[in-house]
């Protein structure tokens, strides 16, 4: 009996829900509403520069603090007894088990201009200040929500570096600072690597973020797209050669990553 | 040093856990004041449990939840089978096919998802609603399903199938008695990663449901958008409740067994 064919449904329902779908995306993005071919609206994207910086500014400075925030954690993590470990590593990964909305929602109320950072600093005689609708509040955003996505990987990676290894580096005179240095960081590099895709890609894509934390003025390129397909400025062809765009900057970034780490796949 | 990085664990650990737990407190607040606590109510759990919505987007979002990972389970395991016994090639096409939705933005995927309704929905007269977000569903929790399965055959001997029938098993029992348990542990896990992301997701359901077929966290969405409602900080705490009781007996499953098979191993 031929095992393949069991796999038929779903190459048909991969031709028609992802193929095809991809295949209208470019199709839209390169054709106006008769149906002709027209490069009008990829050269539209390029009104949007400042928004496309923005995303991409913003969603890079969430990235690298992740990275800075999650590093320490991951290490320790890995270094400690094997039951401990689970215990923590599932008290780390527990808020990301909320809905995002939620806990992107919970920032809102923590620091909304009557929220209760304001109202804290106000019993000692500060503020208010304006802590939402900054780039800072969307910055903090992507950090929390995406910061066990930088965990995760990083763990998984370190926890497999034999504790031998770094005693042998402190028996061979190394400090603690140059064994860290020359023995962790080398061997977490897949770790790193996959960590910083895993943020990024939802950071850079992110539309609910900027919309509950970042007020009308930090738009990044999902409300750009959003906007293009449910909001008032209804264009599909706008969203989709956003969409286009946007896939491009991505599959770029992952090839540029994968170039650091030639043995492993970045994903999951 | 090592008090050092305790104070730091225990700095992230609040990072992560203020938000959560300012929501909690919050829901238990007389008023709708979101930084003076000012009383102790449950008036917030009262209202949520007679608000038709968000019970009904709830009840609506287990059903699509469940519905689109059994279908997801039983047509990605099959696929595994499949993609499997494939030459190499096709199978890296295949496999790489099926990396898009998980690799893709969660918006790129909603939004081609779109077109295509929208393209199909003016041809063949159907609405936006349960049968869309359904598909969207489906498509975004195969990809799990198979990367959660195919591991499990490259662990198998190829030739235990060929061995059980050899020995006289028809090519069904061999697959029934021979390859299924082996894979079992990677189908079970597929199969509760994608309700879980079922469960969770907003982004694509955003952009392919009606009005007919609100999800929680549709619903959420639109609560977060209207003025504000202590009813979502009584929802989060519930959702929270569950998380950790359902985290804690996974928990304590997985220790047990962990507990047992080393006991077992020696």
């Amino acid at each position: 009996m031929k095992l393949k064919v069991f796999s038929a449904p779903y190459l048909i329902w991969m031709a028609v829900f992802i193929v095809v779908p991809l295949l209208m995306v470019v199709y839209f993005a390169f054709t106006d509403d008769a149906g002709h071919f027209t490069m009008q609206h990829i050269s539209d994207v390029g009104q949007y520069a400042n928004i496309f910086v923005r995303s991409v500014w913003l969603s890079l400075v969430a990235t690298a603090v992740c990275l800075v925030m999650a590093y320490p954690v991951s290490f320790m993590l890995s270094r400690m007894d094997k039951h401990r470990q689970g215990t923590m590593l599932m008290i780390v990964m527990l808020p990301m088990w909320m809905n995002f909305l939620l806990r992107t929602y919970a920032w809102m109320t923590i620091l909304g201009n009557n929220g209760i950072l304001n109202h804290l600093l106000s019993l000692v005689g500060l503020g208010p200040y304006k802590f939402i609708n900054t780039s800072g509040a969307v910055v903090l955003g992507m950090v929390y929500n995406y910061l066990p996505f930088m965990i995760l990987p990083l763990y998984s990676v370190m926890v497999k570096i034999d504790h031998s290894l770094l005693e042998a580096a402190s028996d061979l005179g190394c400090s603690s600072r140059s064994t860290l240095l020359r023995v962790v960081l080398p061997l977490s590099v897949p770790g790193i690597t996959s960590g910083i895709t895993m943020v990024f890609v939802p950071a850079i894509s992110t539309f609910i973020i900027s919309r509950m934390l970042g007020g009308g003025s930090n738009l990044l390129i999902g409300d750009l797209i959003e906007m293009q397909f449910l909001g008032n400025a209804y264009n599909p062809h706008l969203g989709a050669a956003i969409s286009l765009v946007l896939m491009v900057m991505i599959l770029l970034i992952m090839t540029l990553m994968n170039q650091f780490d030639p043995d492993e796949q970045v994903l999951m | 040093m090592k008090k050092l990085g305790k104070i730091y664990m225990a700095l992230v650990l609040l990072f992560l856990y203020v938000p959560i737990f300012v929501l909690i407190v919050f829901s238990f607040n007389e008023t709708k004041s979101r930084s003076v606590f000012s009383g102790f109510t449950l008036d917030w759990y009262v209202r949520l449990f007679h608000n038709r919505i968000i019970i009904s987007s709830l009840i609506n979002t287990i059903i699509i939840a469940a519905a689109a990972s059994i279908i997801s389970t039983i047509l990605g395991t099959l696929a595994a089978i499949g993609i499997n016994s494939m030459k190499k090639l096709p199978k890296t096409v295949v496999m790489n096919v099926n990396n898009i939705p998980i690799i893709n933005p969660e918006i790129v995927t909603g939004v081609s998802l779109m077109l295509l309704f929208v393209f199909f929905a003016a041809r063949m007269n159907f609405e936006f609603g349960f049968g869309t977000l359904l598909i969207a569903h489906i498509t975004f929790d195969v990809p799990y399903v198979i990367l959660n399965v195919m591991p499990k055959f490259n662990q198998m001997d190829p030739h235990l199938y060929e061995a059980a029938q050899d020995l006289g098993c028809s090519p069904l029992k061999a697959f029934s008695k021979v390859v299924l348990p082996e894979i079992m542990p990677g189908v079970i896990s597929g199969f509760l990663m994608s309700f879980t992301y079922s469960l969770d997701d907003f982004v694509v359901s955003y952009f392919t449901t009606g009005s007919s077929s609100q999800t929680l966290p549709i619903t959420i969405y639109s609560m977060t958008r209207r003025k504000v409602s202590p009813e979502i900080n009584a929802l989060s705490t519930i959702i929270f409740a569950v998380v950790v009781i359902v985290l804690l007996i996974k928990h304590t499953v997985e220790t047990r067994s962990a507990h047992k098979s080393s006991a077992q191993g020696g």
